[in-house]
């Protein structure tokens, strides 16, 4: 499954972000998905609790995930459009020469660190 | 007082494999190893088109073949008994890809004194293997009949990171109303730059052409 392997490469940088930081426990990662990037929310949000639960440092932790809208941009007339809505084609002078602005994002965000 | 303290990271979770895939082309370039990646749905004909291609080639050229899965052998037990050439199994261990660092552990199985070409052939799943950069010189894709023309459509993303899609299994082409011409129009809104080679894997008609292919890629990276 696809969104087991993204936990575990999500696990592997976290951990060497807590290294760095002297952190020994976290309590939230926050995750900027886009809305194109074909991670399904849901299932990241399960394969985390059960491979997450493995780690100490990481054990309870929550994956919060913070959607991130696909825009593209027309490269004819310049104009910006939602990308789930019209696809490759422009809305505004239905020309195909258009490119993805964001919405493919599979990024570590922030994480949270309990205070003590 | 908060009760979180809060680090920011913002780091693509592909960054890291983005980077050992750059390193393991550049070395492979130095060693004089071309490594092909190839990958399709599950069933595409891949093991099948392996074997045809590898008999075209093997008099030229020293192969070396990895089969990727998740679980099992027989990939490359095939491979070995129908060409004769060194094959090895990657267990990726429930995973639906192969990275650079799996690459690059399979590689170190293999022996590649006087190795030519190395071809990867990564778990069947037109979704995930095309998100992570092998450190392949180049990906190539097969499409076969049955799955239909619209496939560019679907998997966007795979068809823009190949630099060939064969399309296999144009035998039953008729029973399953496959529409070459709209596939080849498909392809090209997604990529441009791809090279479409139609063949039949199972009589072996049309893998010349990507036998060719192939091996005009090979002696390019030599020079
Ligand atoms: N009709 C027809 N059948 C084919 C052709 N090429 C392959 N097949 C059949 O398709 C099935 C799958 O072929 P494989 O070569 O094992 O496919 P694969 O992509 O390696 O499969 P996995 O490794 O399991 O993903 C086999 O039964 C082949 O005989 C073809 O050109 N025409
Ligand atoms: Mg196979
Ligand atoms: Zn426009």
């Amino acid at each position: 499954m696809h969104e087991l392997g993204i936990v575990f490469y999500i696990i592997r940088d976290v951990k060497a972000a807590a290294a760095e930081n002297s952190v020994q426990r976290i309590s939230a990662v926050v995750m900027n998905i886009g809305e194109v990037s074909t991670v399904v929310p849901e299932y990241l949000t399960d394969c985390w609790r059960w491979a997450a639960d493995k780690e100490p440092l990481l054990k309870g932790s929550e994956l919060k995930i913070n959607m991130i809208p696909a825009v593209t941009q027309c490269q004819d007339c310049g104009q910006e459009y939602e990308t789930v809505k019209y696809g490759k084609t422009c809305p505004h002078c239905g020309s195909g020469n258009t490119f993805l602005l964001k919405g493919n994002e599979v990024e570590i965000k922030e994480i949270e660190v309990p205070n003590n | 007082m908060d009760k979180v303290r809060v680090i920011e990271i913002k780091k693509s979770v592909f960054a890291e494999n983005e980077q050992d895939a750059n390193a393991l082309r550049q070395e492979l370039k130095d060693r004089g190893v071309y490594l092909l990646n190839l990958m399709s749905a599950p069933g595409s004909g891949k093991t099948t088109t392996l074997i045809k291609t590898i008999n075209l080639l093997k008099d030229k050229l020293r192969i070396a073949v990895m089969e990727a899965d998740i679980d099992s052998d027989v990939d490359a037990v095939k491979i070995k008994e129908a060409t004769g050439i060194q094959s090895i199994q990657l267990h990726t261990g429930g995973m639906c890809h192969l990275d650079a660092e799996m690459t690059r552990q399979g590689l170190d199985g293999l022996d590649l004194d006087g190795v030519d070409l190395v071809i990867l052939e990564n778990v069947g799943n037109l979704v995930c293997p095309a998100e992570f950069d092998t450190g392949a010189a180049r990906n190539a894709m097969i499409l076969s009949v049955p799955e239909g023309h619209d496939k560019p459509l679907k998997y966007p993303l795979m068809f823009s990171v190949c630099d060939v899609v064969v399309i296999n299994k144009m035998d039953v082409a008729p029973y399953f109303d496959f529409d070459l011409e709209k596939c080849k129009e498909y392809i090209a809104m997604r990529n441009p730059n791809a090279k479409v080679i139609p063949i039949c894997a199972k009589t072996g008609e049309g893998v010349e052409a990507f036998a060719q292919w192939l091996l005009e890629q090979v002696q390019t990276l030599k020079h």
